[in-house]
């Protein structure tokens, strides 16, 4: 995509126009991301009639701060659509038609569309391409039978991006198709997915006998792996990075803690937990330095492994600081007062600290599995940073439907 | 700001990197760690002519650079990764901070430009009993006319059995105070001790009634002198992550070559993710020892500095080691063998890890500071 230059200056003067056209703290959400996306102000780096104006990504901020010291409202896109802001709209725009990127896209910023991704598959997690749910052609649609997990937001989702085998006669990267699924057509059963912590944060999602119109496959027949990478991607870059702030985070709620029932422990155990505190609190703070270091060395065009060793890093490190949170508290830690009712994630009572604290014990073992497990970051660190030698891979030149599952 | 590393940065990289390479390569390690005096006086002088390294954190009217912390940590992750032998650490890293922070005006007019000329090797006795804080220092200097006369016992001090130039920490009084004693001096009794890690030279000095002069600029200088030795903390950090890094491409290299059961061993997780971890904990000890050293070089604030160098010692230490440990296991039964590099890492790593505290007792100020 060209980018189009344009000032600092003149890109504020652009946000004082929106503002006085529509002014987030007087209108409501869908009515300000509307016109905000009217004036090309949603994603500047989108073109110009698609919600920006051809800028760099980085313009963005500019834009976001001047919203922000100009009204009291600010609408975070992680709040209002995650994954159709980050993973929706760039697949749209990259491989829609000028249909669906004039018609979906302004909805996915405002927030009136909800989406979701459906890739995971109970016998496809770390191998996603092994996927099984199949999808048979006929006449204009395709027929889609099989089961996704670990869906977030399907429950409330207007469009799921679908990754399904369409080619089971050759081998598993090459025969998946990508489409765009309605989540409200006949035959889409979304259920709440019951987890560790008592909550349903995911959703599993049956399909069946579910028809899509062929012309809302993305991408080629054939290509859905290819499809599926580039949101891959940006949802491996949204993970990961440290807190923002010394002392925040986890280890600022770990130190809190440990302030409040320090005195409950005797001196022998005492000693223990403090070193093993300042041990978490050093990593918490080299997890901070090593992203403040990436972005240094982003910004001179120099950008080392530091980079990438965010995610592995960090899961490994949060479970670590709510593991010691568990025994900062001490015996209290027997009761866990939010109990195991299912319920979603937003009808849950609110946290106090110390339940916050027994909370993430519990969730942030998700941590090292989701968005690739550790293992697979490892792997990723060992052959593309590191330049490692590959597994062999006895999947790899043989039909799908050969490959042994289970 | 942290990390705005510049490209003369870099190029002071590929310099010291290139000079290492040639003058510094595993068989010249193996020839000076078998010496006494354990570095080349004729490479010393080199080092000094061509690139000026000694006098890197010599402020410029004493003869030096007038680099500061973060092109010090540079020059020394580069050092680390070559496992350089040289007495650097005591003389351009140690005595010079000593001097710089806590030195008479006489004093640096007339020992830094000798330093910086790569002329002197001058070291710092402070260790009695194996206590690393300044604070603890109780050897006791008795006024003599204008001169003081020693007497004690300092240990582990870094080539102090060749120095010609050696700094006393003593109290005269209840003051600590910096003074100088000669390396040949006479009631001084100097001995190389059989160090676990061979490529750093370590001696016990014995002072009965040595001639001293006080060399500091007057009153207590605990406050000057543990800022130099927190300076000396963050170099050996950036030390220690640039054997951290080494030890990482040594084994990753291996794992790339060496076959077993039809495979390179590279090729199995179970040797993959231990490279994966030892490249976090590169990573995480490059920014443990800059993050030191740029507050080293900014700030005004020396609590803050002082807690990045706990920070620093007590991670980069652990780091280094595992990765050294771990070299060794990828390596096998080659790990294991005098003729492969590891060892020298490995021993290395555990005597950087205990000398200027170990990473318990920087824990321990860390969570004091902390309030935890």
């Amino acid at each position: 995509m060209a980018q189009v230059e344009m000032s600092g200056k003149d890109l504020r003067g652009r946000v004082q126009a929106l503002l006085k056209e529509a002014h987030p703290d007087q209108v409501d959400q869908f009515t300000f991301r509307g016109k905000q996306w009217d004036h090309g102000l949603a994603m500047v780096h989108f073109p110009e009639g698609l919600g920006g104006l051809g800028l760099n990504p980085k313009m963005q901020g500019i834009v976001n701060d001047e919203i922000r010291k100009n009204a009291k409202t600010f609408y975070e896109d992680l709040n209002i659509n995650p994954i159709g802001i980050g993973m929706g709209a760039p697949v749209v725009l990259t491989y829609g038609t000028e249909e669906m990127k004039k018609t979906l896209i302004k909805r996915i910023f405002t927030g009136e569309d909800i989406w979701c991704q459906l890739f995971s598959e109970p016998s496809a997690g770390s191998d996603v391409a092994g996927l099984s749910s199949r999808a048979v052609r006929d006449g204009d649609d395709w027929v889609v039978n099989g089961q996704k997990v670990w869906t977030t937001l399907a429950h409330v989702s207007k469009w799921g991006m679908l990754v399904s085998r369409t080619d089971p006669d050759v081998p598993k990267h090459k025969g998946m198709s990508y489409f765009l699924l309605d989540m409200e057509a006949p035959g889409v059963d979304v259920r709440p997915l019951y987890q560790i912590t008592g909550e349903a944060e995911f959703n599993e999602v049956f399909l069946n006998d579910v028809r899509i119109p062929n012309e809302r496959m993305l991408g080629a027949e054939g290509d859905g792996w290819k499809v599926a990478i580039t949101t891959l991607m940006n949802e491996r870059t949204a993970l990961g990075g440290g807190s923002g702030r010394k002392g925040g985070g986890p280890i600022g709620t770990l130190m809190n803690l440990w302030k409040e029932n320090s005195s409950k422990h005797s001196n022998a155990s005492k000693a223990v937990l403090r070193d093993h505190i300042t041990q978490l609190y050093i990593k918490s703070e080299l997890l901070r330095f090593t992203s403040q270091r990436a972005r240094a060395a982003a910004k001179s065009g120099n950008p080392g492994p530091e980079g990438s060793v965010g995610k592995l890093a960090q899961a490994e490190l949060y479970k670590k600081v709510w593991e010691c949170g568990l025994d900062v508290i001490g015996s209290d830690s027997l009761i866990y007062e939010p109990g195991y009712e299912l319920k979603r994630p937003e009808a849950a009572e609110k946290h106090t600290p110390l339940t916050y604290a027994k909370y993430q014990f519990l969730r942030s073992r998700a941590n090292s599995i989701e968005g690739g497990t550790s293992e697979i970051m490892r792997n990723i660190l060992g052959e593309r940073v590191l330049g490692l030698p590959g597994e062999p891979r006895v999947d790899k030149d043989i039909a799908w439907k050969d490959v042994p599952r289970g | 700001m942290d990390f705005a590393f510049t490209e003369e940065h870099e190029e002071l990289r590929q310099t010291v990197r290139r000079f290492l390479e040639d003058k510094s390569d595993e068989q010249a390690v193996r020839g000076l760690m078998a010496t006494d005096r354990g570095y080349s006086e004729e490479l010393w002088s080199q080092m000094a002519e061509q690139m000026a390294l000694q006098g890197m954190v010599v402020p410029e009217q004493y003869g030096g650079n007038g680099f500061g912390p973060v092109e010090l940590s540079i020059v020394m992750e580069e050092m680390g990764r070559a496992l350089f032998c040289a007495p650097y650490l005591s003389t351009a890293v140690f005595a010079v901070n000593a001097l710089v922070l806590a030195g008479s005006e006489e004093a640096k007019s007339e020992l830094l430009a000798p330093i910086a000329a790569g002329q002197s090797v001058t070291t710092v006795a402070y260790v009695e009993d194996g206590d690393w804080d300044v604070a603890s220092v109780s050897m006791k200097a008795e006024k003599d006319g204008e001169a003081y006369r020693l007497t004690g016992t300092k240990s582990y001090v870094l080539d102090g059995h060749i120095a010609d130039t050696i700094l006393v920490l003593a109290r005269a009084g209840g003051e600590l105070g910096l003074f100088r004693v000669e390396g040949g001096a006479d009631n001084l009794k100097r001995e190389l001790l059989p160090t676990l890690d061979t490529t750093r030279k370590l001696a016990s000095l014995e002072f009965t009634g040595t001639h001293a002069t006080r060399v500091d600029s007057g009153g207590d200088q605990t406050d000057a002198l543990a800022k130099a030795v927190t300076r000396t903390i963050i170099a050996l950090a950036a030390e220690q992550a640039g054997g951290t890094r080494r030890c990482l491409d040594e084994s990753t290299e291996f794992a790339k070559t060496r076959m077993q059961f039809g495979r390179a061993i590279g090729s199995f997780q179970a040797i993959k993710h231990r490279c994966a971890d030892m490249l976090v904990e590169a990573e995480f000890s490059k920014s443990a020892a800059f993050h030191a050293a740029f507050r080293a070089a900014e700030s005004t604030d020396e609590a803050e500095v002082r807690a990045a160098a706990h920070i620093a010692k007590s991670y980069c230490s652990e780091a280094f080691f595992n990765t050294t440990a771990e070299t060794i296991q990828v390596h096998g039964g080659m790990g294991f063998t005098w003729e492969h590099v590891a060892h020298l890492f490995f021993k290395r790593a555990k005597s950087s890890s205990t000398m200027f505290g170990d990473p318990v007792e920087h824990r321990e100020q860390l969570a004091t500071q902390l309030g935890i």
